[in-house]
């Protein structure tokens, strides 16, 4: 793994929004590596900045309230965030793409799917008109959608939520990115739709060679996919490990309680309730001091509450940021 | 054919696109549709008939003034001889070009501030729409009339001062329709895409405010007509020589007691085209609204 090169590193990354009700740090010192052709996950509850960490990698972060107070994202040595905006344009789409939440509401309603995908491809390479046609229903094709010469003169409204994340992953890939970020891609999908996506993603991964950056609160889609999985909470990075080391021997206690949420069926079936991590996320308006997982953490000390831990690597390529971690 | 097939046709038509849902729904509203109907007679009536007819507007009779109508001059003659039918044509093309124009216009002129406005917001919204602010709060009737006397009277100038005046509500309504569509995911996807910023507003979000922009233009036009009309009843429109249906009713204001017809022709041709407008933009606002049930 790591004798690959490295395609993106995050180095203590800080987004942080200035709301009329105070500061939040939605990302608070994040590092993360992608090498190239590596798939790569992002797991954390809802709140713990990583849609943030992948809007701030696109430079995409609303301004104002948003603002990236600190860090660099390192993409082949370059650091995005001293580019202008028309440079990070050029970059976006072409180099890294990414696809949303939403496939219902994130294709445009009144251009047919074949004219959004070929603006796409049209944006970053200089090719003819009947050219992008044949690439975009080549994309068609790779992504699955059948007929795609009828499909290409389709609205968006006339496809089902699959088939329209399949249009975006198209257009994703119009341009060969090296690294797509999947932004809770397939959340909005039902299960089998969602495993079928997931399996064209992989596929596509596979023969495309690109790196993936894949953000879910969904344990098990990252578990599929993912080679490497970092755990967040509260807006840092609490657990770094190839995706078997976190689900075979997890150190942090975060990731420890939420593995031990998901019922297993290899397990006999008992009559105790499902362990639950106790208490609520942190509201970002008031972070604990110290470790910022300590209220909710089963094994906190005095020096929990009052020092924040240092991400440590453990054993070679697990890293974990924790005073006291859970022994394998 | 089985009652199987039937279902499967049903599934594989499909919903129609928008644009096609919007005619469907607009000739349900019989209003609009009598409207559109009267609308293109008039333009028929004032820019194709008038190719086939054997007078100009200019020419005058001075055996026959203030002429009943007959059988030579269907709506008879006006105090100089003119035929009144004939100016209506002519004059219709002139209110229909000012009423066009100065709608058309100044809904550019909204829209590009309007999407600079609503798109980026922050510093620009608030110059852009205090400058907006401050255009709505002077008294229009009286800039209309210094206007039209320092650039003198005509047609173009009289478009030029309509627009310069009437770009405020159109620029209001696009803002806020950018301070909403800019929050769509197909934003930000586009975004993601590398779309420039400029891209975005006019061919990703422009389209999809098109609805409510097309009432207004609508509106407007019937707005600009009247206007047209009342400054040229003025005298400070376009040039009493030539026709509008504005001039007409100025030129016939002396003879309404000997020839009411000369001013109820023209008062009639505004009122119905004005009307129409008005219908067919209630008639659009209602068939582009789906979740209005016609």
């Amino acid at each position: 793994m790591d004798n690959r090169e490295v395609l993106v590193d995050i180095k203590n990354l800080r987004t942080f929004f200035y709301t009329e009700d105070g500061v939040v740090p939605a990302v608070d010192g994040i590092d993360l590596t992608i090498h190239q052709g590596e798939v790569v996950g992002l797991v954390g509850e809802s709140g713990c900045g990583k849609s943030v960490t992948a809007l701030s990698i696109m430079r995409l972060i609303p301004n104002p309230p948003g603002k990236i107070i600190g860090g660099q994202i390192f993409f082949h040595g370059e650091d995005l965030l001293k580019k202008n905006e028309e440079e990070i344009r050029l970059i976006r789409g072409d180099k890294i793409s990414m696809i949303f939440q939403e496939p219902m509401t994130s294709l445009n309603p009144v251009y047919t799917i074949g004219d959004q995908i070929s603006e796409a491809i049209t944006l970053h390479q200089k090719i003819h008109a009947t050219e992008a046609k044949k690439r975009t229903i080549e994309m068609l094709h790779l992504v699955g959608i059948p007929e795609p010469e009828q499909r290409f003169s389709q609205y968006p409204h006339e496809m089902s939520g699959g088939m329209r994340q399949r249009v975006m992953i198209a257009m994703a890939l119009s341009s060969n990115p090296e690294l797509l970020i999947s932004d809770e891609a397939t959340t909005a999908l039902d299960v089998t739709i969602q495993a079928q996506i997931l399996d064209l993603m992989r596929g596509l991964q596979k023969k495309l060679g690109m790196a993936i950056l894949i953000i879910t609160h969904n344990l098990a889609v990252v578990a599929e996919m993912a080679d490497t999985i970092n755990i967040a909470y509260a807006g840092k990075i609490v657990e770094s490990a190839s995706a078997r080391e976190v689900f075979k021997s997890p150190r942090h206690p975060y990731t420890y309680g939420l593995l031990k949420s998901i019922p297993k069926f290899t397990e006999k079936r008992t009559n105790e309730p499902l362990p639950a991590i106790e208490g609520m996320v942190p509201s970002p308006y008031h972070m604990p001091k110290g470790c910022r997982f300590n209220p909710r953490c089963p094994f906190a000390t005095e020096k929990c509450r009052e020092e924040e831990p240092e991400i440590l690597e453990l054993t070679p390529g697990h890293l974990v940021r924790c005073f006291h971690p859970i022994e394998p | 054919m089985s009652p199987f097939e039937t279902e499967v046709q049903l599934a594989g038509s499909g919903p129609e696109s928008y644009f096609s849902m919007v005619i469907r729904r607009l000739l349900k509203h019989k209003l609009a549709v009598i409207s559109l109907g009267i609308l293109i007679s008039i333009l028929i009536f004032c820019f194709v008939v008038p190719l086939f007819f054997k007078y100009e507007p200019t020419y005058s009779d001075f055996s026959y003034l203030y002429g009943s109508p007959n059988s030579r001059y269907l709506f008879g003659t006006d105090n100089l001889g003119h035929d009144t039918f004939t100016r209506l044509m002519y004059g219709g093309r002139i209110s229909l070009i000012v009423g066009f124009s100065a709608a058309i216009l100044p809904i550019i002129f909204g829209i590009i501030v309007g999407a600079f406005a609503g798109y980026y917001g922050g510093v620009l919204d608030n110059i852009l729409m205090r400058i907006t602010d401050a255009f709505l709060s002077v008294p229009s009737f009286p800039i209309y009339m210094a206007l039209a006397k320092v650039m003198g009277q005509g047609v173009i100038n009289i478009i030029l001062v309509f627009s310069f005046l009437g770009w405020m509500v159109d620029a209001r309504l696009v803002r806020g329709m950018f301070l909403s569509l800019k929050e769509n995911e197909y934003a930000e996807a586009a975004k993601a895409i590398g779309v420039s910023n400029l891209r975005i507003m006019f061919r990703h979000l422009l389209p999809n405010a098109m609805a409510p922009i097309l009432v207004s233009v609508t509106l407007t036009v019937g707005g600009a007509i009247l206007s047209e009309a009342g400054l040229s009843f003025l005298g400070l429109g376009v040039p009493s020589s030539t026709p509008t249906w504005g001039n007409m009713l100025t030129n016939a204001q002396q003879d309404i007691f000997i020839a009411p017809r000369l001013v109820i022709w023209p008062g009639i041709m505004i009122f119905i085209t004005v009307l129409s407008f008005n219908f067919l933009g209630d008639g659009l606002r209602d068939a582009m609204d789906p979740r209005l049930k016609l």
